[in-house]
């Protein structure tokens, strides 16, 4: 059992401990009776009752939730497209300055991008709030869809798309009918990112929001200033329950419908000879 | 034009030529067709005419345009000049979705998320068919191909010749005037191929379909077609049933394409009723007849192939002899090749039909023999 060495054994530990020594620490205090955030004093789940109780949070939560569904969900349209129209359009002058200038605000710092939107929205006169906040998520968000998009059409087999307007589809109608149910899996995982990374966002929001509209990491933000509550414990606690839900339950799928998959090619073979 | 399916290319009086009947009009006429993609010509100013019914196969090297072609058939590229008319209408400006043309593609191109029978009815639900006549299309197309036991399987859960079977299907639920076929065996193996190929010839007779088929695979074409068209960098060199193509080429081009050949350059000289080819200093002339006419001293070609040359121990009286050295032998069960080195290095290939069960083999490495061909067996060409 060469595997099992010692040497292997030590770098595990020390290599999870460094990742999630942290977030154990956090989601213990967040059962911590006690007010005081490092002094322990026997186990409660009180400061979660609490935090549902706690109409800032909750409001900001909710806040939170509605940024995050509409942006990901517009910045998956304008993502999806532009992956389309980067992929199809073939080679056209001033391809490449155009495709750069899609992916630039992955590179771009988030301080500069937050500014440029805040100055924008103070021109054009719009007032900060939910909305405001929604459109500038949509910005960001939507390059990172059209990455993940574009990825997955470089590797579709544009014979697919001929076929169905060979068999009658007018253009959108092969869009609609054929490519878009083959390439869901990556507009839905491109969602997926844009929705969390709409939810973890706090330097672009704050540039972009107003006092009507306060998303949860501002929340969280401006409420560690004074002091680290058991309350933020728990409710930072509650999100990585989310989110591992969420990524566990998303790759138990796709293995099972990679397992499926393999049963039924098996299957086939056998069946053919 | 229209004939009962039996009447298709047998020996009889009913014999299916079109295009060699003056007044029969054709259903594809391309009509100094020109298409280029930037500097590249990919088809050079071609004019071809395709006949309804007919299985009609374009043949030529990778990049020789027979696939832009196609794609022009289909809809997918638009000619730079001349015309392409389909029952005497310029289709130019029908776009895909609109041509009474179906294709399949050579990558088969099935829809992974829809099922076979899907897969098949997608065309005659986006014609807005009732679901009736939609269900009859699909069970009929299904039994034609033999599908019936597959109709709810995905394409992933089908092997390749099934697959090959929906995308036929597929392309021919709308009863397109005109199907075109994109190397539609490439991708099966040889066995499974020979099959679908008769199974298409089958299918296409049944359907009375027009088909133009796209291939790079020789004796494919030769097997299917009615008509073969050779291409070579955009354009036509050829256009005939696949008899006069094997047996008489037009040029060097299409001898060597189509088939084994020797061939053998010389000056031409007439003598009598037949031609003198010159090939080689202290060799006999050859001497082939021919319906050409070329002048005296021309350069010119001989072409011969393998079949046609017999091979023997002792010399033949007859024309066209010569002696040469058993270099190497093929023996492939059915028949023997040898390649047989002539004086000066030439080789030259005889093929024997191995009608005798004899283990043994007539003739061995470095064997001295003869070799010969009657007058009528070469084939003179000017290029």
């Amino acid at each position: 059992m060469r595997r099992f060495s010692w040497f292997n054994v030590t770098s595990l530990t020390f290599g999870f401990a460094f990742l999630y020594l942290p977030m154990v620490l956090l989601v213990i205090y967040s059962f911590n009776a006690s007010k005081l955030v490092t002094v322990w004093a026997g186990f409660s789940t009180r400061w979660y009752g609490e935090l549902l109780r706690d109409e800032q949070f909750m409001d900001a939560a909710w806040v939170t939730i509605r940024v995050a569904l509409f942006s990901s969900t517009l910045a998956t349209v304008l993502g999806t497209l532009a992956a389309v129209v980067m992929i199809r359009a073939g080679r056209f002058p001033g391809r490449t300055l155009f495709s750069g200038m899609i992916y630039a605000p992955l590179v771009m710092p988030e301080v500069i991008t937050g500014l440029s939107l805040l100055l924008l929205f103070i021109g054009i006169g719009l007032d900060r709030g939910i909305f405001t906040v929604v459109l500038a998520h949509t910005t960001f968000a939507m390059c990172y869809v059209s990455v993940v998009v574009s990825s997955r059409l470089a590797t579709f087999d544009t014979a697919l798309e001929e076929a169905a307007l060979d068999l009658g589809c007018s253009p959108f109608e092969a869009f609609r009918l054929v490519t878009l149910p083959i390439i869901a899996p990556a507009v839905i995982s491109g969602w997926l990112l844009a929705f969390t990374l709409s939810l973890d966002d706090l330097v672009i929001a704050s540039f972009t929001t107003g006092p009507s509209a306060t998303t949860l990491p501002i929340q969280i933000f401006s409420s560690i200033r004074l002091g680290v509550s058991p309350q933020i414990n728990a409710l930072s606690s509650l999100l990585i329950g989310v989110v591992a839900i969420g990524v566990i339950a998303a790759s138990l799928a796709t293995k099972r419908r990679a397992v499926t998959q393999a049963r039924e090619e098996q299957a086939a073979a056998r069946v053919t000879g | 034009m229209t004939t009962a399916p039996a009447d298709r290319p047998r020996p009889g009086p009913a014999v299916f030529a079109p295009w060699d009947e003056p007044d029969a009009v054709p259903l594809i006429q391309f009509k100094n067709v020109t298409k280029r993609f930037g500097d590249f010509t990919a088809i050079d100013d071609l004019t071809l005419d395709i006949y309804t019914r007919e299985f009609f196969a374009l043949l030529g090297p990778s990049g020789c345009g027979k696939t832009t072609m196609m794609r022009m058939l289909a809809g997918f590229e638009t000619p730079t000049e001349g015309k392409i008319l389909l029952s005497g209408q310029d289709i130019a400006p029908i776009p895909p979705n609109q041509r009474a043309v179906n294709m399949m593609f050579q990558s088969y191109a099935l829809f992974p998320h829809l099922s076979v029978w899907e897969n098949i009815a997608f065309g005659l639900k986006r014609e807005g068919k009732d679901k009736d006549t939609i269900r009859a299309r699909v069970d009929e197309m299904l039994r034609l191909t033999r599908l019936e036991k597959f109709a709810s399987r995905k394409p992933h859960q089908i092997s390749g010749g099934q697959r090959q079977r929906v995308a036929l299907a597929r392309s021919l639920a709308k009863a397109p005037k005109l199907l075109l076929l994109d190397e539609p065996l490439g991708a099966l193996d040889k066995k499974l191929r020979e099959e679908t190929q008769f199974e298409l010839m089958d299918i296409q007779e049944k359907t009375g379909t027009t088909f133009v088929i796209v291939t790079h695979d020789q004796e494919e074409a030769m097997t299917v077609a009615s008509r073969v068209a050779v291409m070579d960098e955009g354009k036509l060199i050829q256009v005939a049933t696949p008899p006069v193509i094997y047996e008489q080429p037009n040029s060097v081009y299409v001898a060597d394409f189509i088939g084994d050949v020797t061939i053998f350059e010389g000056t031409v000289r007439k003598d009598g009723e037949h031609y003198r080819l010159d090939w080689a200093e202290g060799q006999p002339p050859l001497r082939v007849r021919s319906p050409a006419s070329l002048r005296d001293g021309q350069t010119a070609y001989v072409a011969i192939r393998p079949e046609k040359v017999e091979i023997h121990h002792n010399r033949p009286d007859d024309h066209n002899v010569l002696r040469g050295k058993v270099v190497d032998i093929g023996y492939l069960g059915n028949l023997s090749t040898y390649h047989v080195e002539l004086p000066g290095g030439r080789m030259i290939r005889a093929q024997n039909f191995n009608t005798e069960r004899d283990t043994r083999q007539p003739f061995t490495w470095e064997d001295e023999v003869w070799v010969n061909w009657t007058e009528t067996c070469g084939v003179l060409l000017e290029r």
